[in-house]
């Protein structure tokens, strides 16, 4: 339970203690953040493993007065997916956002940004009541609504601006299902709404808050915002945004349809959902073949990727929840969650290492970059792996437990759209590949620390290292399961 | 009585909030209508969640908190909407030029 607290309290700590100390103590106290958090996400996914889901009532408060907080599987999972990729960013983010490299207002800014996209992501992996969700929603918004504009530059700040366009309606409308909610059953308590009576304002509650999370998590028609967003925010923040971001309203996403009110899943509705998925597979797949800069194909890659969490829903969600498939696609959706997050991170801080060496990210100018700077090379082309969903890696473990679940359940379309994927994703990565291998070289790259190096090379390893030791977070991921399906396959 | 008066004025200040946002390209304009949706929907909470003569406190802490949140987003759209009319001169975002 200290753990669980030490996790939402250091990093706001150290976000304060990054604004107020003197210039010097800033990042060295950041850092120390970073690493106390890092400890106390490890820690809370041990307490998880040994003991089972960790709870705490705040205040004391049982539900419905109070605010109810617990850490499953699936939040302390996605909480030790985080630490790693915020420990990765932070060791880039040094030199990256160092004041002579990126001025001093992006430097100042970052690690504050940083360290409260942190915590608010922490809040919202382990919260319970619909409304603390929203007040954890927003923040993650107001945090990375600002980490793209950080640079300053007119054409980030226009594209941060859509950001929070887009945010802002998706939070009214996720707001409106909230109060819709409220009004029906008196409570917000996700444990406490999954024994409600139904009440007839039900499905538009939940069809409001569905749609408004959709629009935060970028889901095909929604999805506009996202790339210019991403691709404008310098490499680290990128790397946070795509990586974390999205994943945040996609939790939520699985807890409504899966804990809170699962009785709606209409298959219609699920089919709808999933269509969605599908489209954002195919579509963002092929937008990201035709871009010519590597930041872009990488964003567009993101829209593509968590595409095939929405595929969990019509596999597991409904119906299925109690059929022996529901285990394994249940879990492959997570875990396309977390090699998506390891995998995209480390292509968007192999990103910013081409384009501190080389000055462009557009594909003609990184040619032969992999003999110059090899680590990052056969980083991204372990990230690359992940993404296309080829074997050892952790986004082959997801696609095939996806894959498994849609032929067991004679729901053999999405098969499709998983190959389809697979192929479209080795497609457009296949053209960033061939630039960076090529024989001729066509700019000389200034020399890159090897540490700096090696932390998006560590980071693909730890997504392909998902999939090579996958047994343990299979299991880990059961704890706390909302629906305890027969492990049949 | 007075119950749904308070939720049908929250209503109409959601659908105004609304149609702004759709038909206003200005930035500031959408700014403001982003708050009418959302005191529309505090409104419209606070008539909604009234479930008994008695005093439901959970309703006005959350709008208390939902206000707060509010305007700490109005203020990072506002500051972002200053910082892109000082670099570019326009409140308007690069695709909606056209708009009123």
């Amino acid at each position: 339970m200290i753990a669980l607290i030490a996790g939402l309290t250091l990093p706001l700590l150290a976000a304060l203690a990054s604004i107020a100390l003197p210039l010097r103590a800033r990042v060295p106290a950041a850092l120390l953040g970073v690493a106390l958090t890092l400890i106390a996400s490890l820690w809370l996914a041990v307490e998880v493993w040994h003991n089972g889901p960790v709870a705490l009532l705040l205040g004391g408060w049982p539900p419905p007065i109070g605010i109810a907080l617990q850490a499953d599987g699936l939040g302390a999972a996605l909480g030790v997916m985080t630490a790693l990729v915020m420990v990765g960013v932070a060791l880039a983010a040094r030199v990256e956002l160092a004041p002579s490299v990126a001025g001093a207002r992006a430097s100042f800014g970052f690690w504050p940004l940083m360290l409260l996209l942190w915590g608010a992501l922490n809040a919202v992996f382990v919260s319970r009541d619909l409304f603390n969700l929203y007040v954890g929603l927003e923040l993650i918004t107001l945090t990375a609504v600002a980490l793209v504009a950080i640079s300053g530059k007119a054409q980030a700040i226009a594209a941060a601006l859509r950001y929070l366009l887009f945010a802002l309606a998706g939070s009214l409308l996720y707001l409106a299902g909230v109060v819709l909610t409220y009004a029906a059953h008196g409570t917000l308590d996700i444990t406490l709404l999954a024994t409600r009576a139904p009440a007839p304002g039900d499905a538009l509650a939940l069809g409001l808050m569905t749609a408004g999370l959709l629009a935060k998590t970028a889901l095909f028609p929604f999805h506009v915002w996202l790339p210019p967003a991403h691709s404008a925010a310098p490499a680290p923040a990128s790397a946070l945004l795509s990586a974390l971001v999205p994943k945040a309203s996609l939790l939520i996403v699985l807890r409504l349809w899966f804990e809170a009110m699962p009785d709606l899943a209409a298959p219609s509705a699920l089919l709808v959902l999933a269509s969605l998925g599908a489209i954002a597979v195919i579509w963002g797949g092929v937008l990201a073949l035709v871009q010519k800069r590597l930041k872009l194909i990488v964003a567009y890659s993101t829209v593509a990727q968590l595409g095939y969490v929405f595929l969990v829903l019509p596999l597991a969600g409904g119906d299925g929840a109690a059929q022996p498939w529901a285990a394994g696609a249940w879990t492959g959706g997570i875990f396309q969650m977390l090699s998506h997050g390891l995998a995209k991170a480390a292509m968007f801080l192999a990103a910013g290492i081409y384009l501190a060496a080389v000055g462009s990210d557009r594909l003609g100018d990184l040619r032969g970059q992999a003999r110059a700077l090899p680590m990052t090379g056969f980083a991204f082309a372990l990230a690359a792996v992940t993404l296309m969903g080829l074997p050892p890696s952790g986004g082959f473990t997801a696609k095939y437990l996806l894959m498994t679940a849609a032929f067991a359940s004679g729901q053999w379309a999405w098969a499709f759209v998983l190959v389809g994927g697979g192929l479209l994703a080795a497609a457009y990565l296949y053209r960033p590949l061939a630039a960076l291998f090529a024989r001729e070289v066509a700019r000389t790259p200034r020399p890159i620390s090897r540490l700096w190096q090696a932390v998006p090379l560590v980071l693909a390893a730890l997504s392909i290292a998902l999939g090579l030791l996958s047994a343990v977070p299979f299991d880990f991921l059961q704890i706390g399961r909302p629906d305890q399906a027969a492990e049949g396959l | 009585m007075s119950l749904s008066v308070f939720a049908l004025t929250g209503a109409a200040l959601v659908g105004l909030g609304v149609y702004g946002l759709l038909a206003r390209a200005h930035m500031l304009r959408r700014v403001i209508a982003f708050n009418l949706i959302g005191s529309g929907l505090f409104l419209f909470f606070g008539a909604a969640a009234a479930r008994s003569t008695d005093v439901d406190p959970i309703p006005q802490a959350l709008i208390i908190t939902g206000i707060v949140v509010a305007l700490s987003t109005s203020a990072l759209a506002v500051g972002l909407v200053v910082a892109l009319a000082r670099s570019t001169g326009k409140a308007y975002l690069p695709d909606d030029e056209g708009g009123a």
